[in-house]
């Protein structure tokens, strides 16, 4: 009972849960936004920065962007990664960038920094739901 | 518009983005974060350099 309730006990100021799902979601949609709405602005920026370069730089590198499907696991995987991007995975779509050329070798590079990028975001997202709850600092 | 990177310029790029989130986010302090964020740079490069000498020392 007491290792529950000193588990549940905060370790650093939390904010409401209605803001930490806030800054979940937020923080999904718009790399670095879940950052911004607890005021780490630092941080957020350089999230920002970071995921979205990568997402930039794969479309660039004419990666592909992977649309819902239900064929092959890899495919599957893909576009699991690449949703992780939030908005940029929207835009993209709509804008019906990121079709892949699969006749240049920098082209696979693309197509795996826009994963990773989406994946990379999760985590951003995750941690700022963290911050909300008190966890980290 | 299109980019064009060679492999190790690709992957040099990864990491620096990469170490960046993972210092960020898997740590709690500043310092905490440049070291853990300089640590995986580290792992990354070191890995593609010795990924590069492994190939290289199958071919031959």
């Amino acid at each position: 009972m007491t290792a529950t309730s000193q588990a549940e006990t905060p370790a650093y100021p939390a904010v409401s849960q209605a803001m930490a799902v806030t800054a979940l979601i937020l923080g999904w949609l718009i790399p670095g936004a879940g950052h911004f709405l607890l005021k780490r602005w630092g941080r957020g920026a350089l999230l920002a920065v970071s995921v979205f370069a990568m997402f930039i730089l794969g479309v660039l590198m004419q990666g592909k962007v992977y649309a819902f499907n239900t064929g092959d696991i890899l495919d599957i995987l893909g576009f699991v990664g690449d949703i992780g991007a939030g908005a940029f995975y929207i835009v993209t779509r709509a804008m019906d960038w990121g079709q892949g050329a699969i006749q240049i070798a920098a082209a696979d590079y693309g197509t795996k920094y826009i994963i990773v990028a989406g994946l990379l975001n999760v985590i951003c997202a995750v941690d700022a739901y963290s911050i909300a709850q008190g966890k980290k600092p | 518009m299109t980019v064009t990177l060679s492999h190790f310029s690709a992957a040099l790029v990864f990491a620096v983005f990469a170490s960046t989130v993972f210092g960020i986010t898997q740590r709690n302090t500043t310092r905490e974060m440049v070291r853990y964020g300089l640590y995986c740079f580290s792992l990354f490069v070191g890995g593609v350099i010795v990924a590069g000498w492994i190939m290289w020392a199958l071919r031959h």
